[in-house]
């Protein structure tokens, strides 16, 4: 056993699984698959039960209904040791009484390793993660990001099939976060293991992930690469919780392959039949919106034009970002690049756009919804 | 550093307290040197004819071992079963957890008598006074409650989260709790062993109720020999108890220290 030797990574297939706490539904019928050697994030609000699925599939909690397989076993009944599964946690879980090289060959022990590859593997692992050097230290005597690196090393020292990991990176600053984040993408790479990733940071997720699975109340609203994700969010409340948005309400009407919408007076249209007689909604993003002078009209294809008011106006270098606030009382951000002169706090004017460039969206309820 | 008044009375007042908290157990030092047989403070004459006596005479050493004997086992059964029942509690947390932690802890509160003529009454029926079985179960009541407290507040910190990296490494739940649980509440279960020696060694009540002529505990054996006459060994004994306990707790405080150190 060498972590040299690339693992073939295992895929987990989630069928139909349910987790209720008393009342209360945690997961709700969910199904999902992970091909091997992927990349997936969990991403979701806290409550939205993506560390539920991860503890079910790492076996720290019952399934209440459903199946999981892991390659071709399944492991829904299987009690968590035997199921040999990596799982790094948020706040690491090191054993304080044990050594750096004791941590990491505590897996291997359980295996019955010889103590001499056990040496060896836990050499390597630490040199995986730059901290052969600390062997011989205590978890005590280390920093977050060098104990979230030990306990990343022993997690994969047994060259698991499957690697989980919950919110790995929750407990640390900005910049140690994203150091970590490119080893972490570097030990994929290496592994050739299945990676799930469970965080609330979109922006990490879109680093990290081949695909993301967003979670919302205790079900999965959209799979698919960050960039499915971005361009084509399914419902509102993935569009919102993936980057930067701006929500257009208003009354609809359907036409024959692209619908109007009716906002602060001005008529809007977006491609796309709208699916339900429910609320529709226009999600834009800050940069397929232009900023121009009243009076400016369709031009080069923008031909969905709203007037407002410039209520913030932010300088950030090679852009310039607007806040623009509607007849109606709801703001508009419009990205554009740096213009000979930026239109300043107070001043009207015409915000356009392509209207292939709007999503149609029904409308969830969900309003812009994630922190930082 | 300049002197002033309510440092000076401070130090004053922690002086006399120390010393009031000391001195009648410095007191019977110089009494066990005493050269005749009689308990007078200060004591006259000069001799070590009472230690010779606690060790030759064998109603004096044997008692001692029949309680040291008592208070290895008595130690051995409540760390056991405390250590066990705090594990459980602490799983069961909630109103279960909290009735049955109560339960346990009630020798600690019931009065001493009260125990005492209960446990009298059953060991008359069961014929276990004066028996070794009858000495190591009402201790290990007694004990247990120590047990359960020591590690009980041990547990309160003991991160469980770390059981569960355990089982995600491969670990069934026995190895577990041998390789993870029981190192990191070692401290607990050997202060709770420590206590549960301690009661054990120093019960004196429900032992008198239980004691025959034939198996004797040391307090027992003190309490009678009080009664008797007034028999310096006592003092010597205590003397011994005193010299060997402070040296248990000095040991401790110096390795203590060298632990939090390293």
């Amino acid at each position: 056993m060498t972590l040299d030797t690339i693992t073939k990574g295992a895929a987990i297939d989630i069928r139909g699984v349910s987790k209720f706490y008393g009342n209360f539904t945690a997961l709700d019928d969910v199904s999902l698959r992970v091909e091997p050697g992927e990349f997936m994030s969990f991403l979701g609000p806290s409550g939205s039960g993506k560390t539920t699925t991860l503890n079910l599939i790492a076996g720290f909690t019952d399934l209440s209904a459903g199946e999981i397989r892991l390659g071709a076993q399944s492991i829904g009944h299987v009690p968590a040791h035997k199921r040999n599964i990596g799982v790094v946690f948020q706040h690491y879980a090191l054993f304080p009484h044990m050594s750096v090289a004791q941590n990491v060959a505590y897996p291997l022990k359980q295996r019955g390793i010889a103590k001499a590859d056990r040496a060896r593997a836990v050499d390597q692992a630490l040199q995986k993660v730059q901290l052969e050097r600390f062997a011989h230290r205590y978890p005590s005597e280390l920093s977050g990001g060098q104990q979230q690196r030990v306990a990343l090393a022993r997690a994969m020292v047994f060259t698991p099939s499957l690697l989980l990991m919950d919110e790995p990176l929750g407990a640390l600053d900005k910049k140690l976060r994203e150091v970590l984040q490119l080893e972490i993408r570097r030990i994929h790479r290496d592994l050739g293991s299945t990676f799930v990733y469970v965080t609330h940071d979109q922006e990490e997720a879109l680093v990290l992930s081949d695909r993301i699975a967003v979670f919302n109340k205790g079900r999965i609203e959209q799979v698919g690469s960050g960039h499915q994700l971005y361009t084509r969010p399914e419902t509102l409340f993935v569009g919102q919780f993936i980057g930067e948005s701006s929500v257009l309400r208003g009354t609809h009407r359907v036409g024959a392959d692209e619908t109007a919408l009716t906002v602060a007076g001005a008529t809007l249209v977006a491609p796309g039949k709208a699916r339900t007689d429910a609320a529709q909604v226009i999600l834009l993003r800050p940069e397929s919106v232009m900023v121009q002078p009243v009076g400016t009209g369709p031009k080069d294809g923008m031909t969905n034009i709203l007037g407002g008011t410039v209520r913030e106006m932010l300088y950030l270098g090679a852009a310039l970002k607007y806040e623009v606030t509607l007849a109606d009382g709801s703001n508009v951000i419009a990205r554009t690049p740096t213009q000979h002169e930026p239109f300043a706090i107070g001043s009207a004017v015409e915000l356009a756009w392509n209207p292939k460039d709007g999503t149609l969206l029904p409308d969830d309820g969900s309003t812009a919804g994630h922190e930082g | 550093m300049k002197l002033n008044l309510p440092r000076l009375l401070l130090g004053l007042t922690c002086l006399l307290i120390a010393i009031w908290l000391v001195a009648p157990t410095l007191v019977i030092i110089p009494m066990s040197f005493a050269g005749k047989k009689s308990l007078v403070f200060p004591p006259q004459g000069f001799s070590l004819q009472w230690y010779e006596n606690f060790f030759t005479n064998p109603q004096w050493f044997g008692s001692l071992i029949v309680s040291a004997k008592v208070a290895v086992m008595v130690a051995v059964v409540a760390t056991v079963i405390g250590t066990m029942a705090a594990i459980g509690i602490e799983r069961l947390k909630g109103r279960a957890g909290g009735v049955i932690r109560a339960i346990l802890i009630t020798p600690m509160i019931v009065p001493g008598v009260v125990l005492a003529v209960g446990i009298y009454a059953v060991y008359l029926d069961m014929r276990l006074v004066g028996t070794w079985t009858g000495y190591v179960l009402a201790h290990t009541l007694l004990a247990i409650p120590f047990v359960v407290i020591a590690v009980g507040a041990n547990l309160a910190v003991f991160d469980q989260r770390l059981e569960t990296a355990a089982a995600s490494l491969g670990a069934s739940r026995l190895t577990t709790f041998f390789t993870i649980t029981l190192p990191l509440i070692l401290p607990g279960i050997l202060s709770g062993a420590l206590f549960a020696f301690v009661t054990s060694f120093d019960e004196v009540i429900v032992s008198l109720f239980i004691t025959s002529p034939e198996l004797k505990t040391l307090p027992v054996q003190i309490f009678s020999s009080m009664t008797r006459d007034a028999d310096p060994t006592v003092a010597a004994v205590g003397s011994l108890i005193f010299l060997a306990t402070s040296l248990i707790i000095g040991l401790g405080l110096i390795f203590g220290m060298r632990g939090r150190r390293a």
